[in-house]
């Protein structure tokens, strides 16, 4: 099957069901998307469908053939960081930092819907995504910044 | 580590060790501490190096694993704080990883600092059981004595190499050492002329090294102390940082590994016909306990594994948790005492009459759970064998690969990659010995072995479960007696029997987190009893402390309570330690402590206070709770920390936080209980810990009134379920002695 991923057609033989995680990480090597839980509990395999955020390992890969995938690598890069990753390092949130390429995607799939979103908002959109070396204070205040500097453009 | 601390400061001596392209700088440690280590023979000092300097680039070698805690970055941040390079100019390595720039003296002096954890075990080895685990999240590298001498031992390696690097410019130039400056990895002339380090490699690799370079003072201090962006953030916030799950070595496979679900059980008969049928299925292979199951994909592997029928043995310890804990109901006996370290005044006549307060605490089998999976790849060769993983244990690794396959161990290379978080639990390697095992039987081939969520958190090693006993006193509406009795299997020796060491002595973790606690109660005595081995248990962070933080803290505000005292004045009427003392003024202030409120004031928000020194660490806290309509609802923390001297504000209070996110979230909702002999908490749906919602406000000092710089990782977990029960108490009149506490209670 065809999927499309980062604006890029890629070729996979895959069986249907394979979850669209492992498609990225085993078949095409998109490592940055993490591997946590595999039941849709944790969140860090977070992708965007388009530009919806959905949890990859839940996703069955004929399930996002046509779709437009994003995945961390697709958001920004180091040189040309996306805003929730402007963010994410002016507050500083990583610890163990695995988690955190599923918060990123979360965060922007949530900013892009809702570029103001309220403190309950926000504690809604990402409670879904743990962090077990407790980021979260610094989650909170990277995705409220994330949000004013999208404000700015 | 642990010989270090019995050599004072003085006896370090920096060298130099040509590598490959350049030069090496570090430390020389002193293997007889008894002599002049001046005059230490070649045979008695080995290089530790912290700063490669070749053309190609600066290396500072940042030999303490990274599970998230930030240690690469801190130790990079001391060396280059008198290298006088910048943070982003510099690669920080973790050492061995890249082999061919150490020679083997190099290199096995660099694996021992590697491995703090290493150094524990052999602490222990010694009778020093009071050494714990210096590993897990440290703000440098350890809680220990050892952290002094790394402060200054990593700022000493960069400053000796720092004015090495300028004598030889002095000579080559001409011109006087006085009249060069350092900045930026440049040595500049005093035309202002740049001459970078990188330029200087081939030069430095027969320069003699300058001794006894005094540490600049603390004023002229460009990183410690002020915050910095941790030098692995921008590869941790753009996907871009790659763990041990991520490695991939050319011609590797895919495996998975199917387990005696009840933790190190054996296997008795096998049918894998299905599975073996599968796509992508290359090998179905017998190990030790289970099977490893071989693929082309690691989700291949996965549902292959599912597909395996297995007759598994029953496990060596109890099957029912009930049983566990009739085990450890049944410690609390003469026979089973393991320590007495404390017994301060009469505590047997104090309460041989008058009211005697009793109650009985439990803190239950927690999954260590860091967020990725654990996972290894392995390839054997007929002489030689190479591991990739993250880990904080590569010597033992490296030891015991040498062991399962025959090869020795100088043939045998670990590289250590970068951790998804470990909380203690890369202090285990069952994942390498079991892609050993699979990589054996077929020989050549890496195998990447990643374990499914359910097969790391059912065979976790889970942290001990404990329970306690108070018997106490009050008089004059003071807290008069205290006997805490604690009984729990031995973390140590359950962990050191998995690499074939031994745990001699008392183990100090019983009792850790109570016995020395900084408050004079007239009569106390904390005895420790060491129930039977039942599960296999590991060290989870602060280990033994969290659970005695607990118990401590619980049986004082009963005590408290009865006393009809205030429970952060009574502490503070208590303390016996000034820095304890200050510790705790700090938390009242931030929180700006009128009392516990609560029920007792017609209101719905309440407090509670708990202290626990661990690790040289008073770490005090206040926490805020609400009784919400939703349930309850932790909405303030106020911590302070005495630490000696904070290295970094930010990654401090990120880590902080950190371990009271941790320590509420298991308290409030995790723990793992037996049924069958088989873990029944197997993944996040049934073992949350805290999630974003439940996050309260968490304000964070760093207290640096102490004259030791001491690691940070673990002492904010103890004190944080006492604290939390303590505002339960205040809301709800409910006093919670087990953990987790939504078995009493329902959290927001």
């Amino acid at each position: 099957m065809q999927l499309r991923i980062n604006g890029t057609l890629h070729e996979v033989d895959v069986e249907d069901d394979m979850p669209l995680l492992w498609v990225l990480r085993d078949e095409l090597g998109l490592t940055g998307t993490k591997f946590g839980c595999g039941i849709a509990q944790c969140g860090a395999c977070t992708v965007h469908l388009d530009g919806v955020a959905v949890r990859s390992c839940q996703t069955r890969a004929i399930d996002a053939e046509g779709a437009d995938i994003r995945t961390i690598e697709g958001l920004g890069t180091p040189e040309a960081l996306h805003a929730v990753q402007a963010a994410w390092l002016t507050e500083q949130v990583a610890q163990c930092g695995y988690c955190q390429s599923g918060q990123i995607m979360q965060a922007a799939s949530l900013l892009a819907e809702n570029p103001q979103p309220s403190d309950q908002e926000i504690d809604d959109a990402m409670s879904g995504n743990l962090c077990r070396c407790g980021t979260y204070p610094r989650i909170r205040a990277a995705v409220k910044r994330a949000a004013s500097l999208m404000q700015e453009g | 580590m642990g010989r270090l601390k019995t050599i004072a400061r003085r006896t370090f001596l920096i060298g130099s060790a040509a590598v490959v392209g350049g030069v090496a700088f570090g430390v020389y440690t002193v293997r007889k501490p008894h002599e002049n280590p001046l005059t230490a023979g070649a045979g008695e000092a080995v290089l530790t190096p912290y700063v490669k300097i070749t053309a190609d680039g600066i290396t500072l070698i940042t030999p303490r694993a990274d599970s998230g805690q930030g240690v690469y970055h801190v130790q990079a941040a001391l060396i280059a704080e008198e290298l006088d390079v910048d943070l982003d100019q510099i690669k920080a390595d973790p050492g061995p990883p890249s082999p061919a720039y150490w020679n083997t003296a190099l290199a096995a002096e660099a694996a021992e600092f590697l491995v703090p954890a290493a150094g524990m075990m052999q602490d222990i080895a010694e009778g020093a059981v009071n050494s714990v685990m210096k590993v897990m999240g440290l703000q440098i590298t350890g809680g220990s004595t050892s952290v002094p001498d790394q402060f200054e031992k990593l700022r000493l390696a960069g400053a000796s190499a720092r004015e090495t690097i300028k004598a030889v410019v002095a000579e080559r130039e001409g011109v006087a050492v006085a009249d060069l400056t350092t900045a930026s990895g440049n040595v500049i002339l005093p035309d202002g002329q740049k001459i970078p380090y990188t330029s200087l490699a081939a030069d430095l690799a027969g320069a003699e090294v300058v001794q006894d370079v005094p540490l600049r003072d603390p004023s002229q201090w460009r990183y410690i102390g002020k915050p910095m962006q941790r030098i692995d953030m921008l590869a941790k916030s753009t996907g871009t940082q790659g763990y041990g799950i991520d490695a991939s070595v050319e011609g590797m496979v895919h495996a998975t590994v199917l387990m005696n679900p009840a933790q190190r059980g054996g296997m008795s008969d096998y049918d894998a016909s299905e599975a073996l049928a599968m796509r992508g299925v290359k090998a179905v292979v017998p190990i030790t306990g289970g099977l490893g199951i071989v693929a082309d994909n690691t989700w291949r592997a996965f549902r292959a594994a599912q597909a395996i029928n297995v007759t598994w043995e029953d496990p060596t310890f109890p099957l029912e948790q009930a049983e566990h804990w009739a085990a450890l109901e049944a410690a609390f006996t003469p026979d089973a005492q393991d320590s007495q370290k404390r017994n301060d005044g009469d505590v047997d006549t104090a309460l041989s009459d008058g009211e005697v307060l009793t109650a009985e605490y439990r803190a239950p089998y927690l999954a260590h759970a860091p967020l990725e999976p654990v996972n290894a790849i392995v390839r054997v060769d007929d002489d030689r064998a190479e591991v990739w993983t993250g880990t904080q244990i590569p010597r033992f690794i490296q030891a015991n690969v040498s062991r399962i396959t025959g090869i020795p161990a100088d043939n045998v290379t670990v590289h250590v990659l970068m951790m998804g978080g470990s909380f203690g639990h890369r202090l285990e390697d069952e994942v390498v010995k079991q892609a050993t095992e699979i990589a054996m039987q077929m020989k050549g081939t890496p195998v990447k072995l990643t374990l499914s969520r359910e097969e790391d958190m059912i065979h976790d090693f889970p942290r001990q479960i404990a329970m306690a006993r108070m018997r106490g006193k009050v008089a004059n509406r003071q807290v008069e007696a205290l006997d805490l009795g604690i009984a729990m299997p031995s973390v140590m020796a359950s962990q050191l029997s998995r690499q074939n060491q031994p745990a001699p002595g008392p183990d100090s973790q019983i009792v850790a987190g109570a016995w020395e606690q900084p408050f004079a109660i007239p009569h106390q005595r904390v005895t420790g009893y060491r129930a039977q081995q039942l599960a296999p248990i590991s060290s989870w962070r602060s280990v033994g402390a969290s659970s005695n933080g607990f118990f401590y803290n619980a049986a004082l505000d009963e005590l408290i309570e009865a006393a009809g005292a205030d429970p952060l004045e009574e502490r503070l009427r208590l303390c016996s330690d000034p820095l304890a003392r200050q510790a705790l003024e700090a938390v009242a202030e931030m929180s700006g402590w009128s009392g516990i409120g609560g029920m007792a004031n017609g209101s719905k928000t309440g407090r509670g206070v708990a202290m626990t020194k661990s690790f040289g660490v008073h770490c005090a806290q206040v926490i805020e709770v609400t009784d919400a309509d939703a349930g309850l609802r932790i909405d303030n923390v106020w911590v302070a920390a005495e630490v000696g001297r904070v290295v970094d504000p930010v990654n401090f209070e990120n880590l902080v936080q950190g371990g009271v996110i941790y320590a509420l979230g298991h308290a409030m909702n995790s723990e793992i209980t037996y049924a069958g002999g088989v873990a029944e908490q197997s993944n996040f749906d049934l073992n949350p810990g805290m999630r974003l919602h439940q996050c309260p406000n968490i304000v964070v000092r760093g207290l640096e009134n102490g004259d030791r710089v001491l690691g940070i990782g673990e002492p904010p977990v103890p004190p944080a379920a006492p604290a939390l029960a303590g505002a339960i108490w205040a809301v709800t009149g409910t006093r919670l002695r087990e953990m987790p506490f939504n078995k009493s209670v329902d959290f927001v």
